[in-house]
């Protein structure tokens, strides 16, 4: 039963995943619109580690990851830096900045802290926009070259880098897993459930913040960089914050504090904006409402929500387990707690 | 084993805590005293590096602990619970317990990624560390259970088995039978004599009166911030600057 949302589950979607471009058939619109999808679930993927585990809401993640594809745009256009120099930098780039606003930012507190990033999120984007010298201001960045061909792959057609951005995601998604279901995630945890009890059992609050903040904004500068590569045009607009609340509502529908939630979110928000298209711009009459009503009445998201659930089931069915064999107690919850963790650490 | 000369703590205006003295000895239970807003939390957050002293010092096993962050001091051995212990809700108790040995451990990015037998090893310990505390507290049975199921009681319990995952050589317990009832507060008083008898030193704040002056071997009486008496719980009783502040004519009577 746990392996079946487990592991299996993972590959079913990576199987899904993979076989994607043939029932897609050829056509290169839906190929565009899930690898765009992919892109951004990537950097929902960082946002959900310093606001999902860690609690604290970051609100200049889009910047982060206009920082990471115009450390791709600049380096390969104006520099004639190979792009995937350039993409492995975009990365580093951004989770050094982050650093920097980090150790800054986070000396502040829950709304504080969002507040801030918020204005330094502004900041980055009327950097971009007025230093034009370095950015291209609003004209925007043109002509940044796809990425060179590997060992004879070249990425030249939608299919190609349907699979290459969907490397990438795999590989987020999968260092993403090792991190949260590690020590090193419990403590993020722990600083989200409350900063006073995580210091007094000796987590160093300022060290663990930060680094989950520069994890975060890593991610977001990778996004940014296969953007670049993927969509070749960028402009200003890239380090909006409302990529930030867009990437935000992926997390809360999915299940914010989940792996798998933004995830889904990411992927499937897409999709559902993309049908009520024929809605027009009153696809949002629809969509807001339903927003709310999700909030509202499924706050863990729809990830979040079926974990809650399952994790309950398990406790029922263990408490019973445990009043029917009293003398074997203790050997009895063992099993059972191993077998929950593994069963919570895939979802 | 802590001593503490003449500490003080300012917000401001406010003196929360004046001039304070006093030692705790080792392998006792030392209980604090006082009505509400005398500064006693103030006096733990001052010991547990939550909020740094405005003057004063705090010698823990001889060694200067004044100034360092809360996670310093919860290292050397000092470990406090709190009124309300947060807990995360949709997970496990134990899950909820693991990162209690965290503080001992040193995987870090590195080994996350790469997976190492130290990440490995470490992270059964932190699991059996837990288990033990749970054990300990007498809350086996409800390792499984998610943390929003369980009772205020055991709650309590867990905020014990938090604090005894690191390792500490000094408990901290502020009000540990608060919001419980008689009979419960029974086997929480219980509960703090068995860390006693397992070699803990204990500091607690309560308001529970009976408890206190059966468990305690030296309690230490806060008004207005300031030390206004120190002894045994027979010497406290009859005190008539404590009966005054605190106590009231109705217990000097009993």
């Amino acid at each position: 039963m746990k392996h079946i949302d487990g592991k299996i589950g993972w590959l079913l979607l990576l199987a899904l995943a993979i076989a994607f471009p043939f029932i897609a058939a050829g056509n290169d619109y839906f190929l565009t619109v899930m690898a765009t999808a992919y892109i951004f679930a990537i950097a929902t993927i960082g946002l959900n580690l310093i606001t999902g585990y860690t609690g604290q809401f970051n609100l200049a993640h889009s910047g982060f990851m206009a920082v990471g594809a115009y450390t791709v745009g600049i380096l390969t256009v104006d520099h004639n830096v190979p792009f995937w120099v350039a993409f492995a930098l975009s990365g580093f780039v951004a989770a050094a900045l982050g650093f920097f606003v980090g150790i800054v930012s986070l000396r502040l507190k829950g709304h504080f802290f969002s507040i801030f990033t918020m204005c330094v999120g502004y900041i980055m984007f009327l950097l971009i926009e007025k230093w034009e010298s370095l950015t291209h201001g609003t004209v925007g960045i043109m002509g940044i070259p796809a990425p060179e061909a590997i060992a004879g792959f070249d990425f030249e057609s939608p299919r190609a880098q349907y699979y290459l951005v969907l490397f990438f995601l795999v590989l987020a998604v999968w260092a993403m897993h090792r991190i949260v279901n590690s020590l090193l995630g419990r403590t993020f945890m722990a600083i989200r459930n409350g900063d006073d009890l995580a210091e007094a059992l000796g987590i160093n609050l300022m060290r663990n913040k930060v680094l989950a903040f520069m994890l975060s904004v890593f991610y977001a500068g990778l996004a940014g960089g296969l953007y670049a590569g993927f969509v070749r045009f960028l402009g200003p607009g890239i380090a909006s914050v409302e990529h930030t609340f867009d990437m935000t509502m992926y997390m809360l529908i999915g299940g914010i504090g989940t792996l798998l939630g933004p995830l889904l979110g990411a992927i499937g928000v897409p999709w559902l904006t993309q049908y009520l298209q024929f809605l027009q711009d009153y696809r949002f009459i629809v969509f807001g409402p339903l927003l709310i009503i999700l909030v509202i009445f499924v706050p863990n998201g729809i990830v979040g929500s079926y974990l809650a659930w399952k994790t309950r089931n398990a406790s029922r069915l263990a408490t019973q387990a445990a009043a029917r064999q009293i003398p074997t107690q203790t050997q009895a919850t063992g099993v059972v707690g191993r077998g929950q963790q593994k069963g919570s650490s895939h979802a | 084993m802590l001593e503490i000369q003449s500490l003080t703590k300012r917000f401001g205006g406010l003196t929360a805590v004046h001039d304070v003295s006093i030692s705790f000895e080792r392998n006792k239970i030392n209980a604090i005293i006082g009505p509400n807003g005398a500064g006693k939390t103030t006096f733990f957050n001052l010991i547990s590096g939550a909020i740094p002293p405005t003057s004063g010092k705090i010698l823990f096993d001889g060694q200067d602990v004044t100034g360092l962050r809360a996670d310093q001091v919860a290292k050397l051995g000092i470990s406090r619970t709190f009124q309300t212990t947060t807990l995360f809700d949709r997970a496990t108790v134990l899950d909820n317990l693991i990162v209690g040995h965290r503080l001992r451990t040193q995987s870090g990015l590195v080994d996350v990624l790469l997976g190492t037998r130290r990440l490995k090893e470490e992270e059964r310990i932190c699991r059996v560390k837990a288990q033990e505390a749970l054990d300990f507290v007498g809350l086996s049975h409800v390792s499984h259970r998610i943390a929003a199921d369980i009772t205020q009681e055991e709650r309590k319990r867990v905020a014990f088995a938090l604090a005894l995952s690191t390792d500490p050589k000094m408990l901290l317990l502020d009000e540990p039978a608060g919001g419980v009832n008689p009979e419960e507060t029974v086997g929480i008083a219980e509960l703090i004599q068995k860390l006693v008898r397992h070699g803990m030193t204990v500091c607690l704040i309560e308001h529970k009166m009976d408890m206190i002056m059966n468990l305690a071997d030296k309690i230490m009486v806060l008004n207005y911030g300031e030390k206004i008496a120190e002894g045994t719980p027979a010497q406290i009783r009859s005190n008539p600057v404590v009966i005054e502040a605190y106590l009231g004519s109705e217990n000097a009577a009993a």
